[in-house]
């Protein structure tokens, strides 16, 4: 490196340069990005919901996607249905907190709507440390799995220290916290998409020709 | 200096490290496991190659005033190119390393060893740099990441070792024994080069 003292236009110039070819740079490998991860993003979700609600089959049902907004916030919840015929299968919802270490984390739970249980939790994307908080994908840890089955409704969605029913992970309680914030989310969402679609538990769980009926 | 011994210096006589002191913040973080420490390491060695040949590419050019902005704006955009190639390209891969890949801008070894090294060197010579520094802290992120699995979560690359699981000592997961593990390490390695 040039001992010698620089000019100063010599210095605007040659950051000016740095950065404009850099700003061009991460522009077009933006713009040539953009689709495939809008598609792969895409592919995680289907791959998702297909995950959560296990009963149904992306060949012969449909999956109907809705916005729900919930009420005091502004950010509305993307609600999908899964339908086999005109029965529902089960409703995923694709919930966010952003009380997360890392910012913000996305996930999508799925409700069975004979129970109102939640049936699965998937990690769609997230920020949490690696080690630490990325626990809240079920494929590190057990962490998720202790929703499965429970009726968010009826439990205490604090961590145990709080004097909750959740057992936090270890070393990432925000983490943890956050998750029980997106599934508080998911829950409200569920029962409103629930309300709006006039699903009650008798429907869903009664014979196919019934809910026929129902849905004439 | 031999083109081979720019490549194996980084491993431990100058490991960036345990001899170095650098990117120490990842590396406290991310070795709970030796899985996440593998991942850390090679996507930061993809970096510290790639952006210690641009950064070599620029040296003619670049002002010894403001050589620091423009390591950084190369450095910050290369990691923002390689990470949303991987995302659009290589989702696969974006789910194992895609953690890790923000991690690497604020890793200091990359800054370090463009100021250290690729400024002053030609752009071949920087790229094996890059790739020794690389595989060095790899190394150590591997060690250390053995050492907490094992003690910490009685495991190791996620298979259980059957005395170790339910014998864990929790600290060493948490970051205390992040502290501790890398402490006696970097005494090891001191040790053994003064002999």
């Amino acid at each position: 490196m040039a001992a010698k003292e620089s000019s100063l236009l010599k210095l605007v110039l040659t950051l000016t340069l740095v950065s404009l070819f850099a700003a061009a740079a991460l522009a077009s490998v933006y713009v040539i990005t953009k689709e495939p991860i809008a598609q792969s993003s895409q592919k995680k979700k289907s791959n998702a919901i297909q995950a959560i609600i296990q009963s149904y089959n992306p060949e012969t049902g449909h999956i109907q996607s809705e916005t729900v907004n919930i009420e005091g916030e502004e950010e509305p919840v993307t609600v999908h249905i899964a339908y086999q015929d005109e029965t529902v299968l089960g409703i995923a919802v694709e919930t966010f907190t952003n009380k997360a270490f890392g910012g913000r984390f996305d996930i999508m739970v799925g409700f069975d709507v004979e129970n109102d249980v939640v049936t699965g939790t998937e990690v769609l994307s997230h920020g949490e440390t690696p080690g630490l908080g990325d626990k809240i994908d079920k494929k590190k840890s057990d962490f998720p799995t202790q929703f499965n089955g429970k009726n968010l409704a009826e439990m205490n969605l604090k961590v145990k220290k709080e004097g909750g029913e959740v057992d936090a992970i270890t070393a990432a309680t925000i983490s943890s916290k956050a998750f029980c914030d997106a599934l508080e989310r998911g829950q409200k969402a569920y029962l409103l998409i629930k309300e709006k679609l006039n699903l009650n538990p008798e429907q869903a769980a009664s014979e196919p020709n019934k809910n026929e009926e129902a849905a004439l | 200096m031999s083109k081979l011994s720019i490549v194996t210096k980084g491993f431990i006589k100058e490991n960036p490290v345990l001899v170095l002191v650098l990117g120490t913040c990842p590396t406290l973080a991310v070795t709970t496991s030796v899985e996440n420490g593998i991942g850390m390491g090679l996507a930061t060695t993809f970096v510290l190659v790639l952006s210690n040949m641009f950064i070599s590419l620029l040296r003619k050019i670049t002002p010894n005033e403001v050589r620091i902005p423009i390591f950084i704006v190369v450095i910050a955009t290369f990691v923002s190119i390689v990470d949303l190639l991987i995302q659009g390209f290589v989702p696969a891969l974006a789910e194992s390393l895609g953690l890790f890949i923000p991690l690497i801008v604020v890793n200091c070894i990359v800054l370090g060893r463009a100021e250290a090294f690729a400024s002053k060197n030609g752009v071949f010579d920087s790229m094996l740099d890059g790739l020794g520094m690389g595989i060095g802290f790899t190394i150590a992120l591997v060690i250390i990441g053995t050492v907490r699995e094992i003690l910490g979560s009685g495991a190791i690359l996620g298979y259980e070792i059957p005395f170790m699981k339910g014998n864990e000592i929790l600290i060493f997961v948490l970051a205390p024994g992040a502290f501790f593990v890398f402490g006696y390490v970097m005494a090891l390695v001191r040790f053994l080069q003064k002999k």
